[in-house]
């Protein structure tokens, strides 16, 4: 049972990772990981200021297929 | 070889060519979809396994001791090493959408087989080659786009060709997607005021995203997922209520809200509309392929179509015009191969990519994953009586719109269904008729709700499957023509930037709605005249589509042979001018039919002189109505046959100026100066492909690295820092 249960919240931590990256929810935390690496001194950016940032990057989309 | 690994692949062998011979012996039996899901998924594995390795190794030599751009130039934005599985998640929701769904079930009217063999035959050698190569082409220099490459390899003239080339394209792609949404919408309160609910949906998670949750992404995606299949079910009530009449409008009316709301798209900031659509789209579209794969296998629907109809060779078919050759090859591009891929290739995946030897995961798998969808919709499609096949997909035109012209038509085809047939197909899904919903995406509606029928929820689900399929169409379709037409938009600012500065500035509002305007009036032109055309906009512009993105396939391909000859690489050159000669042959020789024809219905001059002469005496030719019908005919040819010379030209200037280029590669007595990047060490430890295998297990263990994901090696070859991965905890 307890194996099983493992499994289960391995699996469902494994998917919510897959989603966290594949929508970039994960990018703060790259972002603020960057920001501390290159410029220590600096303030980070807050999550919502980074998320606007974000998208006024986001606003010319890749090119995508029919 | 490991003995096991040769017993399995042996296995594999035989699974597929068992398949491929029950198709290929089956004739006048109906046979089950499971053979061609056998002989597409054996063939994919053994073409994965070898041909793909095999180019990877001998042919473009991938190097993971060289540092990829993502960490050579990782700045953590848009340059950062991404997990493979992730990337191969992006990748495919880049690549694939409406295309490997719409044109397949296009292709149905000459049977399931020519379909299945190109859908296969076609990525293995073309399709997943070419998006391999351009990915590896790009990443080897710090991601440089398609145009770029075009110009730097080739020349000023063959990089001015690509980018034209990529304009008209996308502007004909737009307009062939749009229309097939206002087919999948005309008359459908249902399937309408669900789409319109997604506007409201998407600014609402706007709105959350900005202001409530900043990147909560998930949360809003599962909230927003929620709401869209409220929408969809709300839908079934609207259509039964006194509202119906609000959401019931006809294609004109249907075509004017998309070309305002695209222009409204283009200029709205992105984080209200586009990308909170694009997450939705995103998931809607990874789960309902996941569903509709496992629907397939599950229910093992048996196929009703011919293996070969007569409108492969002897007959002109009503859905499009024109023999096997070329026009399968043409009317199927996404999913056997897309020149639009070549875009995505040389766009955001190679700056993110971990290791060289994952463009084999990533290029070459993620495009057979797409053929396998276009696999499944030539199932969906199949599956249906090939009577309400012909009469949904036929012009209206021709059938006349009702459901007793239509048994008639139908029956002149040499296919039977009956008025109430007809009647009662539509009232399983709940539509006012099916008669002529041409555009594909109807028609594979019915064929998923058919299969999501009997696997999830029986008869009484069907109206609501039909419903949901129509959406997830139409949702990512909407999707590609926010994003093409900001697309479209920015490389116009982009070019008119040279002539009048300001246009080229992002931010300058007036310069912004004007190019927005431009794009949004060029595809809605091709729309209008689509709409409109009494012979019908999917068998008039959907060949027009096919050759555009054939065209740009083959500069891609044309862009790799360069690249391949001027590295030296002569012997391996095959591998893409191969499929290169192929697609040059189908292009050009449909472009050519299309200007050259006598037939009126494949000629675009001869159906221009026909209808141009009638209109000159007065008469009014079938399917025209009025005299105001044949001159809109007589203009849509006009446009349409001119366009297929330019594209066709396009495709020689660009092949011509390569050929140049090839030849004083060849000559030269040492290899030109190439526009690769130097080699540098790469640090980064990471499997090649979806699963680790042993060694790399070992390798990954060393650093401390979780089991399947990846991490970085230190300088003194000890410990490192881990990746992280799901796995880990």
């Amino acid at each position: 049972m307890t194996a099983a249960w493992r499994r289960l919240r391995r699996t469902l931590r494994g998917v919510r990772w897959y989603l966290a990256e594949l929508t970039g929810e994960t990018e703060y935390d790259r972002f603020v990981e960057h920001r501390k690496r290159l410029h220590p001194d600096e303030p980070v950016p807050s999550r919502r200021e980074y998320e606007r940032i974000r998208h006024e990057r986001l606003a010319q989309p890749g090119a995508r297929c029919c | 070889m490991k003995l096991k690994s040769v017993v399995t692949w042996t296995a594999v062998a035989i699974v597929g060519a068992v398949c491929w011979g029950v198709l290929a012996l089956a004739r006048g039996e109906s046979i089950s979809a499971i053979w061609l899901l056998g002989a597409a998924l054996g063939s994919y594995a053994i073409a994965y396994r070898f041909y793909a390795r095999f180019i990877c190794k001998r042919v473009l030599q991938v190097d993971d001791t060289r540092a990829t751009p993502a960490e050579r130039l990782n700045n953590g934005v848009d340059y950062h090493p991404t997990d493979r599985r992730v990337l191969l998640g992006h990748h495919f929701a880049a690549i694939a959408g409406a295309g490997p769904l719409v044109g397949p079930v296009l292709a149905a009217q000459m049977g399931y087989l020519p379909g299945t063999i190109w859908v296969i035959v076609g990525v293995i050698f073309a399709g997943a080659v070419q998006d391999m190569v351009i990915l590896f082409f790009s990443m080897r220099r710090n991601g440089k786009s398609l145009g770029q490459m075009a110009r730097e390899e080739i020349g000023v003239v063959g990089g001015v060709a690509a980018l034209l080339g990529v304009f008209v394209i996308m502007i004909i792609l737009l307009a062939v997607l749009a229309l097939v949404v206002v087919n999948a919408l005309a008359q459908s309160p249902w399937g309408t005021f669900s789409i319109a609910m997604t506007i409201p949906i998407a600014l609402f998670m706007g709105f959350y995203l900005r202001v409530v949750r900043p990147g909560k992404v998930i949360e809003t995606s599962v909230i927003g997922v929620a709401l869209l299949i409220l929408a969809i079910i709300a839908g079934g009530w609207v259509a039964q209520s006194s509202w119906a009449s609000a959401f019931t409008f006809d294609p004109e009316t249907l075509t004017l809200f998309l070309v305002v709301y695209g222009f409204a798209a283009s200029v709205l900031p992105v984080w209200m509309l586009l990308a909170p659509r694009d997450y939705l789209s995103t998931f809607m579209k990874i789960g309902t392929i996941v569903l509709l794969a496992i629907g397939v296998v599950i229910a093992a629907p048996v196929l009703q179509a011919d293996a070969v109809s007569k409108f492969a060779f002897d007959e002109i078919g009503p859905v499009f015009s024109g023999d096997l050759f070329p026009f399968v090859f043409i009317t199927i591009a996404c999913g056997a191969l897309s020149g639009f891929h070549a875009l995505v290739s040389s766009g955001t995946t190679p700056k993110m990519i971990e290791k060289e030897s994952q463009v084999r995961l990533i290029g070459y798998g993620g495009m057979l994953m797409e053929s396998f969808v276009a696999v499944a919709a030539i199932i969906a499609a199949c599956i249906l009586d090939p009577g309400l096949y012909f009469a949904m997909n036929s012009p209206a035109g021709v059938t006349g719109g009702a459901v007793q012209s239509a048994s008639e038509f139908v029956n002149s085809l040499g296919f039977v269904i009956t008025p109430a047939e007809l009647d009662a197909a539509a009232a399983a899904v709940e539509e006012e008729s099916l008669v002529s919903r041409t555009g594909g995406a109807p028609t594979l509606a019915v064929g998923m709700s058919d299969i999501f029928a009997q696997v999830f929820g029986g008869e009484g689900m069907r109206a609501f499957w039909y419903h949901f399929a129509i959406m997830f169409e139409a949702l990512f379709i909407l999707t590609t023509v926010d994003a093409g037409t900001r697309v479209g938009r920015f490389m116009l600012q982009d070019t008119l930037g040279n002539i009048y500065k300001p246009l080229g500035r992002v931010s300058w509002k007036p310069g912004l709605w004007f190019t927005s305007a431009v794009v949004v009036a060029a595809w809605g032109y091709f729309l209008w005249a689509g709409v409109t055309d009494p012979l019908g906009g999917i068998n008039q512009l959907f060949p027009l589509f096919g050759i555009a993105n054939q065209l740009l396939a083959a500069i891609a391909l044309t862009v790799a042979t360069v690249i391949l000859v001027k590295s030296g690489k002569l012997k391996w050159a095959w591998v893409t001018a191969v499929p290169l000669a192929w697609d040059a042959a189908v292009t050009l020789t449909a472009s050519w039919q299309k200007v050259f024809s006598d037939d009126p219905k494949i000629g675009f001059f001869a159906q221009r002189d026909q209808y141009a002469a009638a209109l000159e005496r007065g008469e009014v030719l079938a399917p025209a109505k009025d005299l105001d019908d044949m001159s809109t005919i007589v203009t849509n040819s006009t446009v349409d046959g001119v366009l297929a010379a330019l594209f066709a030209l396009l495709v020689v200037v660009v092949i011509g100026n390569a050929l140049v280029v090839c030849w004083r590669a060849v000559r030269s007595p040492e290899p030109l100066p190439t526009t690769e990047e130097p080699w540098q060490e790469s640090k980064i430890v990471a499997p090649s492909g979806l699963f680790a295998t042993a060694e790399e297990k070992k390798q990954l263990a060393a650093i401390g690295a979780p089991p399947n994901g990846s991490g970085v090696r230190t300088d003194d070859g000890s410990g490192g820092s881990a990746g992280k991965d799901g796995d880990s905890s």
